[in-house]
């Protein structure tokens, strides 16, 4: 046991002493491995402020009622006056079934089949409220007044309660193109991923082949494996977390410089402001996710890269 | 201590590098091996280490019988065996205290008993005043006192001398000759091998000629020429 822990001390401390008399051979591979933990982290912070982004605009919309056909008028006097002393209600607009029909037909004016089934039924489409709120981040109150038992039984029961408006164009094409841009990024990230990956573990290689001799000397003088491939693990383990600080050091720095030069503003559908927030929050969880993931590059790679120096087999 | 039965190494079909090699060597025995550039002295030496295998026949180094050694258990066997190196294949990045140390470290030994053992082994080669240096700072004699060193702090029954003076100076050759001699009085068995004709005939001892991986001549108390 005593002689086990001696043993575990001394490759813990010759991998940092290591560190030390080779840095010129860790500098490659801290390099290396900062970026691409860096552009990791940066791209983990876009792809959640991407959401974020869209979770706002989808927000941003107008309220439309469909109402049943059984709607009486007072009960629609009652439910509009109540709708109109709401707070943070800026305008109700009531749209008959007849004016709906109007605004459908001059929509569809070219489409002559579409017309010709509108006109052979009665009428079909619903009459309708709209609600444009004041405060588009806060119509969670007016979903809740608009949801109460005695105003849902007014609603028409298929259509219910629309949260897009004129935008609902507008905001399906937006989610259409953010499913496209998520999958392509996860693509990106797959390859970036990869391709980093490769290049960390060549420059390790590099680095230990540098000192193969080393290898072969411990190796003639009867180390075990483990002995002699530790210190190579300690020593890349510790790149792995020199990198993560630097990584997470530098996106503090760009945060601090970006955040207060575009205070809280949005750049296209990147808010910065939301960014920094989320990084500040996090930032420890974000620290320790960094670590850990340096660690286990550096261990593995090097594990992996020294294993080809360490075989015991003698040749026949 | 040593012993080589009909041992044979055969590359491939055209390089045979020994042949039906029959060698024995008693404890505290001091034993030149000799042969030109090829001959297969390296090659022996590497059975013995285990850094090959023999293409035929037995070998038994102080009791272990390599035909059951197992690749896991190399390395305990290298630990039983001291090796010097023509090229002394020190540690680079490492004092000459820390490279004996790191023989001793790979045992397990505590770190109070090596600052012990390590200068008084320095001292066996008078290096105690450069415990502190790294080996680019050495002359070449002085960094094969440092494998030497290295090789004899555990204490081994044998000692391997792979042509330790080829890449020396004369003067500096004698140095590590002397403490070769000066181990095996402490009861080491050393296998020597060698081209320096001078060496060989002023040390007179138990000379082994290789020629063409074949022993041609095993004679005490021998001279040799080439």
């Amino acid at each position: 046991m005593k002689r086990s822990w001696i043993t575990f001390t001394r490759v813990i401390k010759s991998g940092f002493v290591n560190f030390f008399r080779n840095l010129s051979l860790a500098l490659p591979a801290i390099a290396v491995m900062t970026v691409t933990l860096f552009i990791s982290l940066f791209l983990y912070i876009a792809n959640i402020t991407f959401s974020n982004t869209i979770n706002q605009i989808s927000n941003k919309i107008n309220i439309t009622v469909y109402l049943s056909d059984k709607t009486t008028t007072r009960q629609l006097n009652d439910f509009e006056n109540n709708l109109r002393n709401f707070p943070n209600v800026k305008k109700v607009e009531y749209i008959s079934k007849d004016e709906a029909l109007a605004i459908y037909k001059t929509e569809n004016a070219g489409n002559q089949n579409l017309l010709n089934a509108v006109d052979e039924t009665s009428n079909p489409l619903p009459a309708s409220i709209n609600i444009t709120p004041f405060d588009i981040n806060k119509i969670q109150d007016i979903k809740n007044f608009i949801n109460q038992k005695q105003y849902l039984a007014l609603q028409d029961s298929q259509l219910g309660t629309s949260y897009s408006g004129d935008r609902k164009q507008a905001i399906d094409r937006i989610a259409k193109a953010t499913k496209v841009l998520r999958e392509a990024g996860l693509i990106g990230i797959g390859v970036f991923a990869l391709v980093s990956a490769l290049i960390i573990f060549n420059t390790l290689r590099m680095a230990i082949f540098n000192r193969k001799d080393e290898i072969t000397i411990m190796r003639l003088l009867g180390a075990k494996p483990w002995f002699i491939r530790g210190p190579f693990v300690v020593e890349a383990s510790f790149y792995g977390v020199i990198s993560a600080l630097i990584s997470i050091g530098v996106i503090k720095i760009m945060f601090s410089i970006f955040s207060s030069a575009l205070e809280a503003s949005s750049l296209g559908l990147l808010n910065i402001g939301y960014a920094s927030r989320y990084f500040n929050q996090y930032i420890w969880l974000i620290l320790l996710a960094q670590i850990v993931l340096g660690f286990s590059l550096g261990a593995l790679f090097s594990i992996i890269a020294t294993a080809r120096y360490l075989k015991l087999r003698t040749s026949k | 201590m040593i012993l080589l039965d009909r041992v044979s190494k055969i590359y491939n079909r055209k390089a045979t590098a020994l042949e039906r090699i029959n060698l024995h060597i008693e404890p505290k025995e001091f034993v030149i091996v000799v042969g030109q550039s090829g001959a297969g002295k390296t090659t022996l030496l590497r059975l013995l280490t285990r850094e090959e295998k023999p293409t035929s026949g037995k070998i038994v180094v102080g009791g272990i019988d390599y035909d059951k050694l197992k690749d896991k258990d190399i390395p305990l066997l290298r630990r039983k065996i001291g090796v010097v190196f023509q090229d002394f294949k020190l540690l680079p990045n490492r004092t000459v205290f820390e490279n004996v140390a790191f023989a001793l470290e790979i045992v397990g030994m505590g770190n109070k008993e090596i600052q012990n053992t390590v200068p008084k082994v320095l001292d066996i080669v008078n290096l105690k005043n450069k415990a502190n240096n790294m080996p680019y700072e050495l002359s070449g004699g002085e960094r094969q006192r440092v494998a030497i060193a290295r090789a004899i702090v555990r204490q081994p029954k044998i000692l391997i001398a792979d042509e330790p003076t080829g890449n020396l100076d004369p003067k500096f050759a004698w140095d590590v000759i002397k403490v070769l001699e000066k181990i095996n009085k402490f009861g080491t068995t050393v296998l020597l091998t060698t081209h320096n004709q001078e060496i060989v005939n002023k040390l007179k001892r138990r000379v082994v000629v290789i020629e063409n991986g074949k022993i041609v001549s095993d004679r005490t108390n021998a001279s040799y020429r080439l």
